[in-house]
């Protein structure tokens, strides 16, 4: 069976936490900022799994089925925000949502 | 003998009931306390005196104990009063004098707005002289020396509607504060160095310590000089009190004539120990007492101001004082101060009664004439004025002036250059004092007399006329009498000032110049004032300006002290040690601005401010 060596799970798990994050960054669509957000949340889970079988552990895993779970009730939320979002501004651009500045 | 504290207490106490009742006290009953407190003053140290005399304390002294002022870290300071000779002499004209122009000030107050708070501010004058003279430790001194510093700024700001009477009040305090602050530093200096501030212990401690001629003792001894010279208004600090005239002529006669001016005088005698150590000292203080009756005897001869010429003429008359202390006839000075009290008193009171009656002026070139409209003021002023002219024989100015002069030059500290300039004092003095009272009361009436002086003006007149004259008799020279009963009765507390080898035999030669310049100076007087004399001599104009500007003092310190510091409070309008805290503000404000700049609602700004800072403790475990 072809292993893969745990730090090239790593590292993509790296990339795509980058990734999302880039995307959280620099989009201004609330639904591509909630996306950027669970492609973070998975590469999180990557390097839960990458981890476990490094150590032959089913921890990693269980782990990853805790993430899921999270990042469903995260999306509920999110999504609970962007009707809000559109229904109070009528937009999607979420730095048209600044009203909270000091 | 124990009732000594109830001596200042009684005006203090006059002080009280008339600022708490202030308002509600009917005119005649404020006139009543103020009067009456200095009046059981004054017959309280009259019982003192007969006590003291009859039953002599031991070592000629008396004090008393109230309570405990102070008592830190080694500092025993004691509310004590201290009766000796010197103090009695002190308290009874304090409280004499200051009985009689109390009820003067009732007729010459009694139309004023401020009369409840005249007597107010006087009581405490009077209680603050009482606790400077009877004080037993020189904290306590200095407590009735700011005191009456403190009334005389009020007193002569009393009529404060007028900015110009305000400047002069506190040209009087800020000016009399450069000689306050010597002497506090000179306390402090003694108390470093002898450990005490208890008068009579000073002197002891200091004689033990120090060597006669010693620089701590020339330096004390001139801490102190310089307070006595700021109080008694001596040159380089003379030029506050003729701007002092700004205030009530009762203030005048009490303050500037009577009382407070000779405070100086006071510690100068009362420390004498401490001067007797520095002979470098006594000469200084021998010299300014010259140097400032003769000035101020040229300045006097020039005013047209009659309250001007008499406030010039008492800083002429505390340079003799000083000449006397410095030329160690302590005694003499003493006598002095006594008879100046009621002359000059008389004098201020006299000149009162003329600017009352004229309404208000001042000036005695439009007065005249006033012989026949009020007799009882001319012949009670020309009392004064000829104790102040030291007419001789019949008047107590000449007795204790001759005593003087006759010392200056008598004395081992004393000597011919002395002598001459207190002569020439003296011709100087008969000539301002009879051309004030020429151009006052004879020749042709000027302005009309409004309100002539009623029965509680005139009777401290007469009271005061008849001590000028008689107040004298206490101590008359070999030649006359022989009299001693006022220095036998000082030299109890202060030494002997003692004669040089061989001068006593030029006695009645010397005293005989002194009362002929006395004489030249009325009958230069009458030759050159009188409305009848023919001969008009008038000084070169320039050099009158000069003399009626007090030689310049005042606007010598004006350049030399009052506008650089002017100059620096301008310079210096955004304070540098400021600068630091306007800075602390400055940055709280940016750093406010900065951080509230940060929270601009966006949430993409906030994600980054995340990712950076998880970036940066990243970098920092990696790195670190």
């Amino acid at each position: 069976m072809l292993t893969i060596p745990v730090s090239h799970g790593l590292l993509l798990a790296g990339i795509l936490f980058l990734l999302g994050f880039v995307c959280v960054l620099v989009r201004r669509n609330i639904i591509f900022i909630l996306l950027g957000l669970e492609i973070m949340f998975n590469a999180a889970g990557l390097a839960f799994v990458a981890a476990g079988a490094r150590w032959g552990q089913p921890d990693g895993q269980i782990m990853f089925l805790f993430i899921l779970t999270t990042a469903a009730a995260e999306v509920s939320i999110g999504l609970a925000l962007v009707f809000q979002l559109v229904h109070r501004l009528h937009t999607l651009d979420i730095d048209q949502a600044d009203g909270m500045k000091g | 003998m124990e009732l000594l504290w109830l001596i200042p207490a009684w005006p203090l106490l006059g002080f009280l009931i008339l600022t708490c009742l202030a308002a509600r006290l009917p005119r005649i009953m404020a006139g009543s306390v103020g009067v009456g407190s200095v009046g059981a003053a004054a017959l309280t140290a009259l019982l003192m005196a007969w006590d003291f005399l009859k039953h002599q304390p031991g070592r000629n002294a008396f004090t008393q104990h109230l309570w405990t002022w102070l008592d830190v870290a080694g500092l025993h300071l004691e509310i004590a009063f201290y009766l000796d000779a010197l103090t009695l002499v002190m308290i009874i004209v304090i409280t004499g004098v200051g009985f009689f122009i109390h009820l003067y000030s009732l007729g010459y107050m009694a139309h004023d707005q401020g009369y409840t708070r005249f007597f107010a501010y006087m009581n405490l004058f009077v209680a603050a002289m009482l606790v400077l003279v009877l004080a037993d430790n020189l904290p306590l001194l200095y407590l009735g020396w700011e005191g009456v510093g403190l009334c005389s700024y009020l007193l002569i700001g009393f009529w404060y509607t007028d900015p110009a009477n305000g400047y002069a009040a506190r040209k009087a305090f800020v000016v009399t504060r450069v000689g306050d602050t010597a002497m506090a530093v000179g306390l402090f200096v003694l108390y470093n160095q002898l450990g005490t501030l208890q008068i009579q212990e000073v002197m002891q401690r200091a004689a033990a310590a120090w060597p006669a001629g010693s620089t701590m003792a020339l330096l004390t001894a001139l801490l102190l000089l310089g307070g006595a010279v700021g109080k008694s208004a001596q040159l380089p600090l003379q030029t506050w009190l003729p701007d002092a005239m700004a205030g009530p002529t009762p203030v005048s006669a009490l303050i500037h004539a009577a009382t407070m001016v000779t405070a100086g005088v006071y510690l100068i005698a009362r420390t004498h120990g401490l001067f007797l150590l520095a002979p470098t000292a006594l000469t200084i203080t021998a010299v300014i007492g010259a140097a400032t009756l003769l000035l101020a005897g040229f300045s006097a001869l020039v005013q047209q101001d009659i309250k001007r010429v008499l406030a010039y003429s008492t800083i002429s008359q505390l340079g003799y004082m000083f000449l006397a202390l410095g030329v160690g006839a302590w005694s003499a000075a003493i006598f002095h101060l006594f008879t100046h009290a009621f002359f000059k008193a008389l004098l201020f009171l006299g000149a009162g009664a003329v600017i009352h009656a004229l309404g208000g002026e001042q000036d005695m070139s439009r007065m005249g004439g006033l012989k026949q409209k009020l007799p009882l003021t001319f012949w009670t002023f020309l009392a004064g004025a000829a104790s102040l002219a030291a007419l001789p024989l019949v008047t107590a100015g000449f007795y204790s002036k001759d005593l003087i002069i006759w010392q200056a030059f008598a004395s081992p500290r004393g000597g011919l250059g002395f002598w001459f300039m207190a002569v020439a004092g003296a011709l100087l003095t008969a000539l301002y004092t009879f051309r004030m009272v020429l151009l006052t009361f004879t020749g042709p009436a000027r302005t009309p007399v409004h309100h002539p002086p009623g029965l509680v003006m005139r009777l401290p007149l007469l009271v005061l006329a008849f001590l000028s004259l008689t107040a004298g008799f206490l101590e008359t020279p070999h030649s006359l009498g022989h009299m001693r009963v006022f220095s036998g009765w000082l030299h109890t507390c202060l030494p002997e000032a003692g004669l040089a080898a061989g001068r006593e035999a030029y006695e009645i030669l010397f005293e005989l110049l002194a009362g002929l310049a006395a004489l030249c100076g009325i009958f230069g007087a009458l030759r050159l004032y009188h409305p009848l004399a023919k001969s008009r001599y008038s000084l070169p104009e320039s050099l009158r300006q000069y003399w009626i500007k007090g030689w310049g003092f005042d606007s010598l310190y004006d350049r030399l002290v009052v506008r650089p510091y002017i100059h620096l409070a301008q310079f210096n309008k955004n304070d540098f040690l400021d600068l630091f805290f306007v800075f602390l503000a400055w940055l709280a404000k940016t750093g406010h601005q900065t951080l509230a700049a940060t929270q601009n609602g966006r949430l993409r700004s906030y994600a980054w401010g995340l990712g950076l800072g998880a970036a940066a403790i990243a970098a920092m475990v990696v790195l670190l």
